[in-house]
């Protein structure tokens, strides 16, 4: 038997290998009566009974499952979900199939919908469905499944998953479903990888014995051959191990060994990177860079699409500080029809703050959508490449003025604070004549123009080094502007994440830096280790 | 079915109207859905939501319809109220949709 690989997408992280339990949709068998009055009887007494039934699991659940069967439970409470089936009986359909007709008309309606959200509460109604024609049949609604199974079957509903043990094990791989379900966000909490829309399960009357579940990648094996499964288990080893580590590490604050304690951020260049990211990693995001708006081909981005953008990243974050940096584009991003091209030393040309300010309609926009997306969490904005305080004058005129603006048309929005990138040297020396809310290094720019030595050029590249005293001593000189100043000063270049600076930049007095997500667990390793 | 009788001898039935942007994650869903019906209900005023300042009108107090105006994050939702504790109702929904449903 050929093993079959199937791809689909990942719903829930993690790796799992077991028997395969292939769920079918159960036939009860029913006597109906021809009575549309014992009928419409039958069908309240079936409600009654799965409500009163949902009742009783909703005192023995834990919170987040008790909420998605709360829903269950007020939707079945409405007689707007239950007229249509009350009006079929009238006419003479059985109960069963009236039942079915009404909720498969609501279930449709749900499919339909272009939020990918609310497609995915279509398996809510299946569940209240199947709970309600379980109780007209009189059979189990649930048909146990072993712990430690890899579920296969089309859709899944809640109370299916609520009704297995998941402590064992298993995993679910789905023909449908989506990532948003309720059964995703239970698998998520429960740690059992799941990965849907794997397209048509069918086995050609042979159902599949075992099912290796890859809920990273989104992919299937059904079957696998012996030398997948032993790949398979020691890619299962691995990642356990890793696990062990990183839980240990990355979800626990940073401390240094003295008891400081140590913020640690995320830097992030599109939403993208937040996905499946877990926002108790760290502390807030240190860094959003804008320019992947402003790459697609299709010409610049405009204020709503802008505004969606920053929106979902400051929901992402659940309250915690988002920092977004205005376009940087100029140096080595080029983005045509907007950046000066060539420019004999784009380094120090036009680019950063000096572009927006040459194209305030572009930069305008930016800060409205941006003053927009501050109502949904805490935000930041700085500005790249600030060398002068005028500068950053300028910028929170603008700002104001956007911002005044929206608020005289009724647009819900809010003016975030102004801080500025510290990565020209001048900031750095005379960082404490920014107005600036708060100060964020940029270690890249900040190396290459005090040492006057780029990255890129190899025989240069040793000058570029930011643990040289001159690079730490721009660093030292801003942290001491932001203490005088009582403003929040942190790092957020490619030094934060190289662990063997760690030490020297602590040393400076840094209590923030920013990193990409991939190194926050070894970062906080070796925040743990530093002493001081 | 659980609607009061919006105007009632002597109470005038102007409604008073309101709306808010719907700030918490996934929009008007699942449990913001039974928790805005559940504010609703404890009002006798006729509550009623929608997607645009002219309607069409759904009725607050049933989740079935809630959940069927699908109302995504971002979205503005109109209220209209009628009725004796219509202000108190009105404030009490668009507190907790400013709320964002008590969600993170």
């Amino acid at each position: 038997m050929a093993e079959i690989q199937l791809i689909g997408r990942a719903a829930s992280p993690g790796l799992a290998f077991g028997p395969v339990a292939v769920l079918t949709a159960a036939v009860a068998g029913r006597m109906a009566s021809e009575d549309p009055e014992q009928e419409a009887a039958a069908l309240r007494s079936a409600i009654e009974g799965a409500r009163a039934e949902l009742a009783e699991q909703i005192k023995t659940i834990q919170s987040e499952a008790a909420d998605i069967l709360e829903f269950q439970a007020a939707m079945l409470e409405d007689d707007s979900l239950t007229d249509t089936a009350y009006e079929l009986i009238a006419i003479g359909i059985t109960a069963d199939h009236a039942w079915r007709r009404a909720l498969d008309l609501e279930i449709a309606g749900y499919r339909a919908a272009e939020d990918e959200y609310f497609r995915a509460r279509a398996v809510d109604i299946v569940d209240i469905r199947d709970r309600v024609l379980a109780h007209l049949g009189g059979v189990e609604a649930v048909a146990g499944i072993a712990g430690g199974s890899i579920v296969a079957a089309e859709d899944i509903t809640p109370s299916t998953f609520l009704a297995t043990d998941w402590s064992q094990g298993g995993a679910i791989a789905l023909a449908s479903g989506s990532p948003s379900s309720h059964v995703a966000m239970l698998a998520r909490a429960r740690g059992a990888p799941m990965v849907v829309g794997l397209g048509p399960l069918s086995w050609h009357g042979q159902p599949p014995v075992l099912a290796l579940v890859d809920g990273d990648a989104g992919r299937v094996i059904f079957d696998p051959e012996p030398e997948t499964i032993r790949l398979f288990e020691l890619r299962m080893a691995a990642a356990k191990a890793e696990r062990t580590v990183a839980e240990a590490t990355s979800l626990a604050p940073a401390f240094v060994a003295n008891g400081r304690r140590i913020t640690v951020l995320l830097n992030v260049a599109g939403p993208e990177d937040l996905a499946n990211l877990d926002p108790a990693i760290c502390d807030g995001i240190g860094l959003v860079r804008t320019e992947f708006l402003f790459e697609a081909a299709h010409g610049l981005p405009d204020e709503e699409t802008q505004y969606r953008v920053y929106r979902d990243i400051l929901v992402w974050a659940q309250d915690k500080p988002v920092t977004i940096r205005t376009l940087d584009a100029g140096g080595d991003k080029q983005v045509p029809g907007l950046t000066v091209e060539g420019e004999s030393n784009p380094f120090l040309g036009l680019r950063g703050i000096r572009l927006s300010l040459a194209r305030p309609e572009v930069f305008r926009m930016q800060l409205r959508a941006l003053c927009r997306a501050a109502v949904h969490g805490t935000l930041k904005v700085m500005l790249p490449m600030v060398a002068v305080p005028s500068e950053l004058d300028r910028a929170n005129e603008m700002l104001d003025a956007e911002f005044t603006a929206l608020q005289a048309k009724g647009v819900a929005c809010a003016r975030p604070p102004l801080g500025i990138m510290v990565e020209v040297p001048a900031a750095a020396l005379c960082a404490a004549d920014f107005g600036a809310a708060f100060y964020s290094i940029g270690s890249n720019d900040l190396t290459q123009y005090t040492m006057a030595a780029a990255r890129d050029i190899g025989a240069v590249a040793d000058l570029n080094d930011t643990s040289n005293p001159a690079v730490l001593a721009l660093i030292a000189a801003t942290v001491e502007a932001g203490l005088k100043r009582g403003v929040e000063v942190s790092l957020c270049g490619d030094a934060a994440a190289n662990t063997h600076l760690t030490a020297a930049l602590l040393a400076t007095g840094l209590t923030t830096l920013s990193v990409s997500p991939i190194a926050v667990a070894r970062l906080k390793a070796a925040i743990a280790k530093v002493s001081s | 079915m659980h609607d009061a009788h919006a105007s009632r001898a002597g109470e005038t039935s102007v409604p008073l109207t309101a709306s808010a942007v719907l700030v918490n994650k996934v929009g008007l869903h699942a449990r913001p859905s039974v928790k805005l019906t559940q504010c609703a209900k404890r009002f006798a005023a006729k509550i009623e939501l929608a997607l645009s300042g002219d309607g069409p009108w759904t009725d607050a107090k049933s989740p079935v319809k809630v959940m069927r105006v699908k109302a995504p994050q971002g979205a503005t939702l109109h209220f209209r109220v009628t009725g004796p504790d219509g202000e108190v109702a009105l404030a009490a929904v668009l507190a907790l949709v400013h709320d964002g449903f008590g969600e993170a």
